[in-house]
């Protein structure tokens, strides 16, 4: 019998297929903290290869997990098997060709592998975006937003990944190629594209995604506004939403990751102000103005000191330049850290917030906090230095209470980033042993074997329900 | 405020056992098909519990109104866009198991998008919480986006929570006569653009502002109270490029179209198309999944 890189390079043809220690050990981890190991590492260019690759995987009983870009941060591309039978990694990033794109009907074929931002480059021509726009949209791709189900600061008003994808074509376990969704708005049948998007690859590949592009606004207006107190943002931000304002984005920052980021890349934001708000408003022009006044007066009744309104587009690019190298910035001061996702009710985020300090100090680990505060979902980032004993269990044990007191205030444990393999023992936390059966009998409709993706998502064994009982292998 | 029954006590009467289909207002009673005569009638709780406008999130009762869910939100000058026929009897967990988006799909989205949590009965009498109560959320499996659609074939819808949405300023429906894709074109994010082969119905909302200079944009259009009625035979799901092709082979007034969306609104029955076959053993194996003895709701289906 030939063995798995035989088959696979049989299949697929010498380049496509890696099997040398290096390229695993590369493959072996994604954007989280976590790792795993990889079989083989296989390069795919379309569909048909894709299901050649579920055929040989089958062949030799391993487990096949998709990877995009690797910019998950939640371990959801880390390939977890025992030892002798590590999956195959199927990467995305060769099958990158945008397929079509339908100016009239605002949508385009891509495949898999095309990068988020570049999507919208291509078709800022004709005035349309691709509307999610996650930190980390130069690098990830449009495959690995569907199988999260991405976030970004413009889906506070833009909605995430699953209002912007109107079908998949997906690879099944069994080898068949099925399209979910369609281009006609209600499909005869059960929503089976809703089911995938955000599934993190554990039912199927997508091979090509039919997204919906969204009109530029004809008015866009940024504003920043600067705070004596993390409450006072917090609480302009309920406020805000209260009075029926939903702006295009609605960010907060506070005092440690402004001073990181001014140091960073010079944005103008103020150092000295306890938090930051920058708001995004757009649409016609009378409703976006009207909406700037309300922002403006709420920001000022809730003691901001100042606010500054963009004036042109340079200095709007600017603050978002600010926003954005946020994480960037932190890793200039902090040899490793750890960024959290969890997603509060909105009116929580003052207590929330000042808890997630008080848990940072308790546990000696530094936090700064840099989040989409207009949907309540909160980013602590945890600095840390993984070469001093104890330090990352202590960010483990401070995340881990960090979710605890979200899921009190009546929260949910990721508002984007996934559960993968990161917060997969937490989901009993959120889901009784009903609930969770639930979402594993949808798994099981799609993949009976568990062969994609196996070990993410849902505890093992389901419905015992211990906490942090990684399988074997994990090093964490 | 509260429900009219515990959740509980709806998932006793459902039980584990026989047929049972779910009635609401019985405004969407024969998509799908025919309810099994031997099938156990039950109703969903009914009541707004819990309404958060700085959330713009509201929790209700799976069997109360849209009239009343809208009544409940229009003090804090929000809403929900579900948009049924007959808000007055169609009920808050009809609209959503039927899952037919209303008038305004154009700008809010499909109906699909407003449900975060469901709390469900499974076929074996349990309660069954999917989603989470937060705008934003991918904790595990998007089950609530299967359950939007499926008839009650999967599990009974019991109680909810909604994504609500700002009630706008000002809004103006339009009529008259043009190219509705160059209407459509001409707009930024209109509500609403109907067609019936002859007309062209427009909605826009928003600002005072920017909606007295979006119906500027349409020359020779005229105020009117409202949208034409609607065809109630049927609804065909087209592409929406496909619209305009469609709607010239056939006679004006036969039929309403969503610009944009591509519902179209039939006065004759329509059968839906089959799924092709490999989407179609998907639909079947998710129902064997959830409802293995098919008896929730038998007789609708669909797929």
């Amino acid at each position: 019998m030939r063995t798995l890189l035989e088959d696979l390079t049989a299949a697929l043809g010498a380049g496509a297929v890696k099997g040398d220690p290096l390229e695993l050990a590369l493959y072996a981890r994604d954007a989280s903290v976590m790792e795993g190991s990889a079989g083989c590492v296989c390069f795919p260019t379309d569909a048909a290869q894709v299901q050649a690759v579920v055929g040989v995987a089958r062949a030799h009983g391993r487990s096949v997990v998709p990877r995009g870009s690797g910019t998950g941060l939640a371990g959801g591309a880390v390939p977890i098997g025992k030892p002798g039978a590590e999956p195959v990694v199927v990467v995305t990033t060769r099958m990158n060709r945008i397929l079509s794109v339908d100016a009239a009907a605002r949508t385009a074929w891509v495949e898999p592998g095309v990068l988020n931002l570049d999507l919208s480059r291509a078709v800022a021509h004709l005035g349309l975006h691709f509307a999610p726009d996650p930190s980390s949209q130069q690098a990830c791709s449009v495959g690995g937003n569907v199988a999260n189900n991405s976030g970004g600061p413009h889906c506070l008003a833009y909605g995430v990944t699953t209002a912007h994808v109107l079908a998949v074509e997906v690879v099944l376990s069994d080898g068949s190629v099925a399209r979910l969704g369609g281009t006609d708005p209600d499909p005869t049948g059960y929503d089976l594209r809703g089911a995938f998007v955000g599934s993190e690859g554990t039912m199927g590949l997508a091979t090509a995604v039919l997204v919906r592009l969204t009109p530029l606004p004809p008015a866009v207006r940024t504003l920043l506004a600067d705070f004596p107190s993390a409450e006072s943002a917090a609480e302009t931000v309920s406020a805000v939403i209260a009075a029926g304002v939903v702006p295009a984005a609605l960010e907060m920052m506070d005092q440690r990751i402004t001073v990181a980021v001014e140091d960073f890349v010079h944005a103008g934001f103020p150092t000295d102000a306890a938090a930051v708000l920058l708001a995004e408003i757009d649409g016609l022009p009378g409703g976006v103005d009207a909406a700037v006044a309300t922002v403006v007066e709420l920001a000022r009744r809730h003691g901001a000191r100042q606010v500054r309104v963009a004036a042109d587009e340079a200095e709007r690019a600017l603050l978002w330049k600010g926003r954005k190298s946020a994480f960037g910035a932190v890793a200039r001061i902090a040899p490793d850290y750890y960024l959290h996702d969890a997603v509060v009710p909105r009116t929580r985020l003052s207590e929330v917030l000042q808890r997630v300090y008080e848990i940072a100090d308790a546990n000696h680990v530094g936090v700064m906090n840099v989040f989409h505060a207009g949907d309540g979902n909160l980013h602590p980032l945890f600095l840390f230095d993984r070469r001093v004993p104890g330090a990352l269990e202590r960010v483990h044990e401070a995340a881990g209470e960090v979710l605890r007191i979200c899921l009190d205030a009546g929260g949910v444990l990721s508002g984007e980033h996934g559960i993968g393999l990161e917060k997969r023992d937490y989901m009993p936390l959120l889901f009784s042993e009903d609930d969770l059966a639930a979402q594993d009998a949808l798994r099981r409709a799609f993949d009976p074997e568990r062969l994609f993706n196996p070990d993410k998502v849902l505890p093992s064994g389901s419905r015992c329900g211990d906490i942090r009982s990684l399988p074997e292998g994990v090093w964490v | 405020m509260g429900l009219s029954r515990p959740l509980a006590d709806f998932a006793a009467e459902v039980g584990a056992e026989g047929p049972v289909a779910v009635v609401g207002g019985r405004t969407q009673w024969d998509v799908g098909g025919p309810v099994a005569p031997d099938a156990r009638l039950v109703s969903a709780p009914a009541g707004v519990v819990d309404h958060q406008p700085a959330d713009m999130t509201v929790r209700v009762g799976a069997g109360t109104t849209v009239a009343e869910l809208t009544e409940a939100l229009a003090a804090a000058g929000q809403f929900v866009p579900l948009d049924p026929a007959q808000p007055g009897r169609a009920t808050v967990g009809g609209v959503l198991s039927v899952g037919h988006s209303g008038l305004r799909r154009l700008r809010y989205g499909p109906v699909r998008d407003t449900l975060l949590e469901a709390r469900y009965v499974s076929a074996a009498g349990r309660l069954v919480k999917a989603g989470g109560p937060v705008v934003k959320n991918v904790s595990g499996f998007d089950l609530c986006r299967l359950l939007v659609g499926a008839l009650g074939t999967l599990g009974l819808l019991a109680e909810v929570v909604l994504r609500v949405q700002p009630v706008p300023a000002a809004r103006r429906w339009l009529r008259g006569r043009a190219d509705p894709d160059v209407v459509l074109a001409r707009l930024y994010r209109p509500s609403s653009v109907l067609w019936d082969g002859d007309s062209v119905w427009v909605l826009v909302e928003g600002h005072p502002a920017d909606v007295a200079e979006l119906a500027g944009r349409l020359a020779g259009f005229a105020e009117v109270d409202g949208p034409p009625p609607l065809p109630a035979g049927g609804r065909l799901s087209v592409a929406p490029t496909d619209l305009n092709r469609f709607g010239n082979e056939r006679q004006a007034g036969t039929f309403l179209a969503e610009v944009g969306v591509g519902t179209v609104h039939l006065h004759d029955k329509v059968t839906p198309p089959s799924p092709e076959p490999s989407v179609l053993d998907l639909n079947h194996r998710v129902r064997a999944a959830f409802d293995p003895d098919h008896r929730f709701n038998p007789g609708r289906r669909v797929a």
